[in-house]
């Protein structure tokens, strides 16, 4: 039990130095601005939205919108690079380690509650749900509904994503008197997202990675190739089950190490009774 | 194909779309939508 303890503290710990350090501009929450220098021209591997006052660079999955929707160009090959060099590199780690929201929803899930659910009939089904976000609000929707110029919307952060609204629009709008007034039916259907997510959250662990992130969807599909890898020595596993036990994804270690749902957390690794868990780069 | 040369193909593919997106300008259109207050993003527009 110590082990696992020492494991998800040094976690957490990795978790909330990333997010202060990629969130750095803190004068922007004061302000009610955001961040303008041209660090914001390169992205961070996880869900970090660009508008979140303190946001030092960009949201890969905002920018995968933007340039989709742009104009000038369609083929997103800037950041659908850096999502496949970091995903082949790390795979899920990004999810595990440092992801914002990510953390924002291992904090919910710390909250004591009486009955904790690990997975539920329909939770293997539904995950393939961030796999449709992924195709329709990310991809489909910014190339193909435009304006009269050409240009699209990023209709995953506008209609979808908590990230953005817990960290770019209850800071702005808090310390932003225009976009006070500007408050309509869009900004409360989030919230109430967000709420809904925050509030499932403190009873199933990460809610919106399991079902609706679509970076974790991108991540997941590379994460078989990555370097990053899970491995298991069958001759020392006594097929006790506690790894199964303590995932937070709801995964199987033994029979699946690198399932698309491993965020790379550690935990199976720390709880394994006989060290047959090993992560690492080449495994 | 083994796997480690998968990773390795896909990784050298990766590196080549960031090069080729960043050489085309990719970045300017990225920058330019990061650095305005994205109203879509904070639940506004």
């Amino acid at each position: 039990m110590d082990k696992e303890k020492k494991s998800e503290r040094k976690r957490l710990t990795i978790q909330l130095l990333w997010t202060l350090i990629t969130n750095a501009f803190v004068v922007g929450f004061a302000r009610g601005a955001i961040y303008q220098g041209k660090l914001k021209s390169v992205c961070v591997p996880g869900l970090n939205c660009y508008s979140c006052p303190g946001a030092i660079a960009s949201c890969p999955i905002g920018a995968l919108q933007a340039v989709l929707g742009s104009y000038e160009f369609r083929l997103p090959l800037f950041v659908t690079g850096f999502l496949i060099l970091v995903g082949t590199i790390c795979g899920r780690f990004v999810c595990g380690f440092l992801c914002p929201f990510g953390l924002v929803q291992d904090l919910l899930y710390r909250i004591p509650f009486p009955k904790k659910w690990r997975t539920f009939p329909c939770d293997r089904p539904l995950r393939f749900l961030k796999f449709l976000v992924l195709a329709v609000f990310v991809v489909a929707l910014p190339l193909l509904v435009t304006d009269l110029i050409g240009q699209g919307y990023p209709w995953f952060c506008k209609l979808i994503c908590p990230s953005g609204t817990l960290m770019g629009g209850i800071p702005l709008v808090s310390a932003n008197e225009t976009l006070q007034q500007s408050i309509g039916a869009l900004f409360v259907w989030k919230m109430g997202l967000l709420l809904f997510l925050c509030l499932l959250g403190v009873v199933l662990c990460r809610p919106f990675c399991r079902y609706l992130c679509p970076l974790g969807a991108i991540y997941g599909l590379l994460q078989q190739a990555s370097f990053y890898r899970l491995s298991v020595d069958q001759d020392a596993c006594i097929s006790c089950g506690q790894c199964a036990r303590v995932c937070p994804m709801a995964c199987e270690p033994t029979k699946r190490p690198n399932d698309m749902e491993c965020i790379r957390c550690g935990r199976c690794k720390a709880a394994c009774p006989t060290e047959a868990i090993e992560i690492g780069f080449l495994k | 194909m083994k796997k480690t040369q998968v990773s390795i193909l896909l990784l050298l593919f990766g590196c080549f779309c960031l090069g080729a997106g960043w050489l085309r300008g990719e970045n300017s259109v990225i920058l330019a939508k990061a650095i305005r207050i994205c109203l879509e993003c904070v639940g506004i527009g």
